[in-house]
């Protein structure tokens, strides 16, 4: 009867990993994986388990094996490499991604989808390590289903994005790897927090992450205004990470933008960065009509065949 | 007498429980049917292990994985996985579905997040709506479906052709014609072997064998399959969808 209860106590602390020594291999499966709960395992158990190496110190043996930050020699190689951004105005929020991941100097993938669908109104990014990204935000998914049928409402998104935040701390020192704007629409209006695994959680209105960040930060800042549009926030969005694949090499290939209203997120479009740099977005809102790139208007233009001067102000006088 | 200098110095051991064990994968999903690939060498170092070690496993009748990277991880994982897929048979009385497959390979992946499996997953197959799928995993289960991937030795070899020949990257089409969305099979069949036969020149980890796992969707016929040399049907239920293996040879030196 106990084991049975035990069961079904939601108790983080039975155990976040399992074989301290020796592992213990049948610890790895719980009875749970017999039936229909395979993948995640019965929730009610609390945090998965994870394997651990018996050794003494094992997020140094995990920091020897893959690449955590920049050691292109290891053998397990972690896709890295980023642009991502977020923010939050008048009519919503934004968010915008490139598609590209690295290992080492080799493009690894140019479709990753970076943005990853916790709910119909929830969004997450994705930097760092794409694994842990992709792995805790859909387990994220799971809880804030959870809280949805014991409350009856749902989850806010600073819940969510704590939720996540005291998740990774857990973990801390571990060999974590994540960046991540958690997005979404609540009581309180749109909304943006951005978590990440050293265990920082800041609320703000406008937010980049990776690698291309500072590149994208460049643009985003410089068009930034709360009453911006819908289409010219899509547009400074899309603006955005193409500067950022344009000058960033470890960033580029694509860029998938998001718009989350009132009633959830929708998927705008996949923009070509190359595509944007000659031609444009094309046919959509906000679009300027030619190509991003400053190479083409200056195209042609030389100090003997200068483009017109705008009309001197001293000349006034 | 012990030497006793080196005694004196301080020694530094570590844990050191992965290889690399050479050798490419290859998966192309078409409409209605999926291709699986991999060379059967097995090496470490310049020194060839065994000139037949297989890479690529049916899992059931519409999913077939491929694993590349350390062997012996590799194998302990399929090993892991098609028990996993027994229980569900058992639970369930029915196979499981693909995606359902791709996301158990994910959560048994990042089960070993601070101990990972040193291993590249490619899985193919058919999805429950019947198109061809192919699903790409790094090493701690980071996962995406995609319409072709190489992994291994050679990926940065294979990779580039596929995207040229699949994708039609940087080809233009001839004026008022437009790339086809899907390849026919026996297209994706010579593009695979085309693909190994010219890694096997150019990369000393791999050749000796090749293995491409064709899996059709339910109600497709052979169309093209029919007459391909060294096929052998490994179908074992009759729930539609069928799983062929092509066995080639590739250059041994």
């Amino acid at each position: 009867m106990n084991t049975f209860v035990e069961r079904f106590t939601t108790n983080a602390s039975n155990g976040l990993f399992c074989g301290n020594g020796a592992v213990e291999e049948d610890e790895e499966f719980s009875d749970a994986m017999w039936g229909s709960e395979a993948g995640f395992g019965s929730l009610a158990r609390g945090v998965p388990s994870f394997t651990v190496p018996s050794v003494s110190d094992p997020a140094a043996f995990l920091r020897l094996h893959t690449d955590d930050h920049a050691d292109p020699n290891c053998k397990i190689k972690i896709q890295h490499g980023t642009t991502t951004l977020a923010f939050r105005f008048q009519g919503g929020v934004i968010v915008a991604v490139d598609s590209r991941a690295t290992a080492g100097s080799y493009v690894a993938s140019g479709t990753v989808k970076k943005v990853i669908e916790i709910n119909p109104y929830l969004l997450g990014t994705m930097a760092g390590g794409a694994a842990d990204c992709q792995y805790w935000e859909t387990y994220l998914g799971m809880h804030c289903r959870l809280h949805e049928l014991r409350n009856r409402e749902r989850i806010s998104v600073s819940a969510a994005s704590k939720y996540l935040s005291n998740l990774v701390y857990g973990y801390k020192g571990m060999g974590l790897s994540m960046g991540t704007m958690i997005c979404g629409w609540d009581k309180t209006g749109p909304a943006v927090f951005y978590v990440d695994s050293d265990g920082t959680r800041l609320k703000g209105d406008l937010f980049s992450v990776g690698s291309g960040s500072t590149f994208a930060y460049g643009v985003l800042d410089q068009g930034y205004r709360w009453d911006l549009s819908d289409e010219e926030a899509q547009e400074l969005g899309r603006r955005s990470i193409y500067a950022a694949g344009h000058r960033d090499a470890f960033s580029g290939n694509t860029c998938n933008l998001y718009h989350v209203k009132e009633n959830g997120w929708n998927f705008i479009g996949n923009y070509d960065i190359s595509k944007l740099h000659y031609d444009g977005p094309g046919d959509v809102a906000g679009s300027p009509g030619h190509g991003y790139g400053y190479d083409l208007r200056v195209e042609g233009r030389s100090s003997v065949n200068a483009p017109e001067a705008a009309p001197a102000v001293a000349a006034q006088a | 007498m012990p030497d006793m200098t080196s005694l004196a110095h301080p020694q530094q051991r570590s844990f050191n429980p992965y290889s690399e064990n050479g050798g490419t994968i290859l998966a192309i999903a078409g409409a209605d049917f999926s291709v699986i690939a991999g060379d059967t060498r097995q090496s470490e170092g310049y020194s060839i292990q065994t000139r037949y070690a297989p890479k690529v496993f049916r899992l059931t009748d519409r999913a077939v994985l491929a694993v590349n990277g350390f062997a012996a991880d590799g194998n302990m994982f399929v090993k892991k996985v098609k028990q996993r897929l027994e229980w569900y048979r058992h639970a369930h009385s029915k196979d499981m579905p693909l995606r359902a497959i791709a996301r158990l390979i994910q959560t048994m992946l990042y089960a070993r997040r601070f101990f990972p499996y040193y291993v590249y997953n490619i899985l193919g197959g058919i999805e429950e709506d019947g198109t061809g799928a192919v699903y790409s995993f790094d090493p701690v289960g980071s996962y995406e479906r995609e319409a072709c991937r190489a992994a291994g030795a050679a990926q940065s070899l294979v990779q580039p052709f596929l995207d040229n020949q699949i994708y039609f990257k940087n080809q233009t089409p001839a004026l008022g014609t437009s790339h086809p969305a899907h390849l026919p099979l026996p297209t994706v069949l010579s593009i695979v072997i085309d693909s190994f036969t010219s890694a096997t020149e150019r990369h000393i980890e791999v050749g000796d064998g090749l293995e491409m796992y064709v899996v059709l969707a339910k109600g497709r016929n052979l169309q093209g399959l029919e007459g391909v040399r060294g096929m052998q049907e490994l179908t074992v239920t009759d729930d539609g969808e069928r799983v062929f293996v092509v066995r080639r040879d590739l250059k041994k030196d």
